[in-house]
């Protein structure tokens, strides 16, 4: 099997989505982990697991696992997500959308933090996993992705509604990030540290209240500067320190992750099982 | 009449659905010149994107695979530069082709030096 480069969709982001899809039959698996020490509570590891498939060129589906550990605690498995985008418009143009579809089940006591939405915030975080996790979460979440890529510049926002499928209200939320790869050009060898290989960029997203009090009330926003690397067997790492810019938010997050990506997963499969 | 006028669409589509990527190409995006045509550098660094990302579908050694066409064809050879850019950047999302809109310009002219430079057996080289 062949790899290919990683980070399809995200680039060097973990919060914002572009439009780029993942390829068809590629399955690329990822983890990405979040620790943080919000306010007076405990220090905490939040960790996604994600298989991610190409099913065509304009729709591509992923699965998670959600855990955490909270020191002196407990680890515990939080649920699990399953989402799919859909991209909107064959061609390339200036801005490129793409449509969101996501149903959640989690606990309370997640903390993977792949959103922010509503007034979610460090006292989220600091809830024991005891209480936490008796919260059932099962919510759908939709977003609009626009996304374009210019001079070798990756611009994107999503816009993203999510709502508890048995109660609570809408909530509302945004993510936008830029990024530029180190260098435009590749370098003819085969490298680890070519400049090609490296990408940073900037993310901020945050949560916009509910469609009762929507707006920036009492409602946690991050700036999180973030480099991805990609080694010259495909294997991709990137990390990204996140500022908290409100009082509701954590003052600070660190995100990082790893990722492998299967190139042609799904023919390879179809042949195993065809013999 | 009604027939007639949906089996002429069903012909045209049908005839859309045999031509090649290169023949969908919408006109007038074939004047783009290659900064980097038959540069040597390019072309390695070509072949090296080529390998990551485009081997997996099209083989190796650019013979095809699947459903993927062979980019080792006279076709290829031969279409312009520019339409190989446009088909990069847009792919073919209803067929399997993705986009590579993701990689700079220059990685994709980079592509494009290498794929100029497969010359099927027999051919005069390019200009």
């Amino acid at each position: 099997m062949l790899v290919s480069s990683c980070w399809g969709a995200e680039g060097p982001f973990f919060i914002t989505y572009t439009h780029q899809m993942e390829e068809p039959g590629n399955l690329e698996l990822a983890i990405k982990n979040v620790t943080g020490k919000p306010g007076d509570g405990n220090r905490f590891l939040g960790s996604t697991s994600e298989f991610e498939y190409g099913l065509k060129g304009w729709w591509t589906t992923e699965f998670y696992l959600d855990g955490q550990a909270t020191f002196g605690e407990s680890t515990i498995f939080t649920g699990y997500r399953w989402e799919n985008r859909f991209r909107v418009l064959t061609r390339e143009h200036w801005i490129n959308p793409v449509l969101y579809v996501e149903f959640e089940n989690i606990n309370g006591a997640d903390k993977g933090l792949l959103e922010v939405v509503g007034h979610d915030g460090k006292d989220d975080l600091t809830q024991p996993n005891a209480d936490a996790r008796m919260e059932k979460k099962r919510e759908i979440e939709a977003k609009l992705i626009l996304s374009s890529h210019f001079k070798g510049w990756t611009i994107a926002e999503n816009f993203i509604a999510e709502k508890n499928v048995r109660h609570a209200p809408y909530e509302f939320g945004y993510a936008a990030g830029v990024s530029r790869p180190l260098a435009l050009a590749a370098r003819p060898d085969r490298c680890n540290f070519c400049p090609e290989n490296f990408q940073l960029g900037a993310e901020i997203y945050g949560g916009l209240g509910t469609h009762q009090d929507f707006g920036l009330g009492e409602t946690s926003h991050y700036l999180a500067p973030t480099i991805a690397w990609t080694l010259a067997n495909g294997t991709a790492f990137k990390i990204s320190p996140g500022f908290g810019l409100t009082g509701t938010s954590a003052g600070f997050l660190l995100r990082f992750g790893v990722s492998y990506e299967i190139a042609q997963f799904g023919r390879a499969a179809h042949s195993m099982f065809r013999r | 009449m009604k027939l007639l006028f949906l089996s002429c669409i069903f012909v045209i589509m049908a005839w859309g659905q045999l031509d090649s990527l290169v023949q969908q190409v919408p006109p007038g995006t074939s004047a783009r010149r290659n900064p980097l045509e038959g540069n040597e550098r390019a072309r390695r660094a070509g072949a090296k994107l080529y390998a990551r990302e485009c081997s997996a579908c099209h083989g190796m050694k650019a013979e095809g695979l699947g459903k993927a066409p062979p980019l080792r064809s006279v076709e290829v050879y031969e279409a312009p530069a520019g339409t190989l850019f446009w088909i990069l950047e847009n792919g073919s999302l209803d067929h399997g082709m993705p986009s590579f809109a993701h990689l700079p310009e220059v990685q994709r002219w980079q592509i494009i030096t290498f794929l100029h430079s497969l010359n099927p057996t027999g051919l005069q080289p390019r200009p």
